[in-house]
């Protein structure tokens, strides 16, 4: 019965991409939020499933964080972001009664939940489901890809910032999709380069080039570079659609076109 | 124990190379368990989920526990479903596996020797945790009269060998356990990145061989004569964090630094973990923030790269009554100092981020330690105060 169910609540996707990292801090969270609402741009229909049990910040960063999940015949009922439904939401943090409480879970518990997560959600149709996860390569990442394995098609993208400390971790995480059987979309450098607004000069905050050198030493695709944007750390920290309302930014051509390869890269599958 | 046995697997009979990768894990990713719903009622009420929260620390005495484990103290040890067929399902029954491990006290005993034990916390990743743990420990061993030990207990992203300038190197056996590595005479370096045989393994282990392997790390090193010892973790409040203030617990830490960055999405985390120290009662020496502001080396001028929308680390200080002890503005050559593994103290001795780390490290981060005792008290009225309100 219950694999019958399951199977019910996640078979209108069409495509499931983890945003995983090896490193903390590098931008997953954001990477997922803004390819989710550049889909919606192209006109998909996404879903994101935050799977950072210690520290969700998609509610946030999409400004639905005091919104509560309900519950229908069928299972749990995301958090919708729109009045269009066109994204919708679950994460740990809807089931918080306050949003300062610490999730103290060791690993048991968490993939108990991601799996009720996997099975219990009542997605609908999706173009894309983007999970989101915590850094690193242990319960959360198991759980999940073991979870996630029976739906294809399944991939990886993964976000590194260019400093070799960071990408040091981002191969240990590519070593964990290889062993796991985990197609690799491709890899995004985030935070590279800040351009001073008073001057244009352009600093290499956490130095350049790092992601590339990593996908061309690994052979898989490289998705493009995100530049550090003050606007864009701003429009997360409230919660605004950054596509729609920065297009002129220097970060909103990278995501375009990070989600044209994407949107490219399943067409390519699927014919 | 035997060490070379014991080597990431505190069970007898393991391979050694598992320390590389644990077959256990991968043996589950492949097979795909069976799931039952023990120990966790989730139901979509809000609440529920910090309910279950609240008892998350039990299932810690146990090493190996099955994935749907209900835990060893809590009340369905040894009945529930997932305990059928585990060879300690009638240990667990009898109420054995709620007594405290036994490693507490061994540990106990190994810590007498060190002096000071500082975490180093943040519920947000890639804030500066290793940055900072590693300075710190720059720091301290510029006296050469004292003697630091820093532990990395990331044990899947483990970034303080490469800060260090240790990276490649191996961990020596002796009689007395596992030998630190040394950058200099008087400061050692414990991580689980010098037990790996290439930069490109991955440790994909769940909590319990994690909570293993720190518990052999402070065990089974022989650490010596320390002043300072500095334990770099990892982002979160899960089984890492659970298991060394656990382990650590009859052994007496002097508190945690709380590493944060300037913006609201790292704060909304980095108030979870204070929340987390109050719940296992661990004391808070200092916030620091990390990351604020950017001074463009071009015209000057500054620019909030992650701006302080909700009035950064000083508010939240003063909203949770915890001590801010200072702000580390953002500098490539903090990055650059740790991807080459130098320290960023010397490097550029007279840089703004410099001179902040030094304020941090040599005034009040020791002085909050040093003066301990008295701290202490306060820190007790705001754990009181904190559970009262």
């Amino acid at each position: 019965m219950e694999t019958a169910q399951e199977t019910g609540n996640l078979t209108g996707i069409r495509q499931i991409i983890l945003v995983l990292s090896g490193k903390g801090g590098v931008g997953k969270s954001t990477i997922s939020t803004e390819l989710a609402l550049a889909l919606r741009h192209s006109g998909k229909k996404v879903g994101i499933l935050d799977v950072d049990l210690c520290g969700p910040s998609i509610p946030r960063m999409l400004k639905v964080q005091d919104k509560a999940v309900h519950q229908c015949d069928n299972g749990w009922v995301p958090v919708f972001v729109d009045q269009e439904q066109t994204i919708s939401l679950m994460s740990v943090g809807f089931l918080l009664e306050k949003p300062d409480e610490a999730v103290v879970w060791r690993g048991p518990k968490k993939n108990a939940l991601i799996k009720q997560f996997v099975s219990d959600v009542v997605w609908g149709d999706l173009d894309y489901l983007i999970v989101d996860t915590p850094p690193g390569t242990s319960d959360e990442h198991i759980s999940a890809v073991e979870a996630l394995r029976p739906y294809k098609p399944l991939g990886a993208i993964l976000v590194t910032t260019p400093q070799a400390i960071s990408v040091g971790d981002v191969r240990r995480e590519l070593t964990f999709c290889k062993k796991t059987g985990l197609r690799v979309i491709g890899i995004v450098e985030n935070m590279s380069g800040f351009i001073c607004p008073h001057c244009s000069e352009c600093t290499n905050l956490f130095s350049k080039g790092g992601g590339e050198e990593l996908a061309r030493h690994a052979k898989v695709p490289f998705l493009g570079c995100v530049p550090l944007d003050p606007q864009l750390t701003k429009s997360l920290e409230e919660g605004q659609d950054f596509i729609q309302e920065f297009p002129k930014s220097p970060a909103f051509p990278a995501f375009i076109s990070i989600t044209q390869q994407i949107l490219d890269g399943m067409l390519a599958q699927t014919s | 124990m035997e060490l070379a046995t014991s080597l990431g697997d505190p069970s007898p009979g393991r391979a050694r190379d598992e320390v590389a990768i644990c077959a256990r894990a991968q043996g589950a990713l492949v097979s795909g368990t069976s799931f039952t719903l023990v120990g966790l009622n989730v139901a979509p009420q809000a609440g529920s989920a910090a309910a279950a929260g609240s008892g998350g620390q039990e299932g810690a005495g146990m090493e190996e526990v099955p994935q749907d484990c209900p835990g060893t103290s809590s009340a369905q040890a040894g009945k529930g479903a997932s305990c059928q067929g585990c060879p300690n399902q009638r240990l667990c029954a009898s109420g054995a596996g709620a007594a405290p491990d036994p490693a507490i006290e061994e540990i106990r005993e190994k810590m007498r020797t060190v002096k000071h034990k500082i975490l180093v916390l943040s519920g947000k990743g890639g804030v500066g945790k290793s940055t900072f743990s590693a300075h710190l420990a720059y720091g301290l061993a510029e006296d050469e009269s004292k003697q630091i030990a820093l532990l990395d207990i990331d044990i899947c992203g483990p970034s303080i060998p490469k800060m260090m300038g240790l990276e490649g190197e191996q961990v020596h056996q002796s009689g007395s356990g596992w030998s630190p590595v040394y950058v200099e005479e008087n400061l050692g370096v414990m991580s689980v990145g010098f037990l790996l045989g290439s930069p490109d393994d991955a440790v994909i282990w769940r909590g319990p061989k994690k909570n293993g392997m720190i518990k052999q790390f402070l065990r089974d090193v022989d650490w010596g004569e320390i002043d300072y010892l500095i334990v770099d973790t990892p982002p979160g409040t899960s089984d890492e964090h659970l298991s060394i203030v656990q382990y650590l617990s009859a052994a007496h830490i002097d508190g945690a630094v709380i590493i944060t960055t300037p913006q609201e999405v790292s704060l909304q985390d980095v108030r979870k973990e204070i929340n987390f120290c109050h719940k296992v009662k661990l004391p808070i020496i200092g916030v620091v923030e990390n990351m604020s502001g950017f001074i463009c080396p071009k015209c000057k001028n500054e620019s909030q790269i992650f701006p302080p929308t909700t009035g950064g680390a000083e508010v939240m200080c003063q909203d949770l009554k915890v001590p801010l002890l200072g702000k580390v503005p953002l500098d490539p050559q903090i990055g650059k100092s740790c991807d080459n593994g130098q320290s960023f103290l010397t490097e550029v001795p007279d840089s703004p981020a410099t001179l902040a780390y030094r304020n941090i490290i040599q005034s009040k981060c020791l002085k909050h330690v040093n003066n301990y005792l008295i701290k202490n008290i306060s820190l007790w009225f705001t754990v009181l105060s904190y559970l009262i309100s």
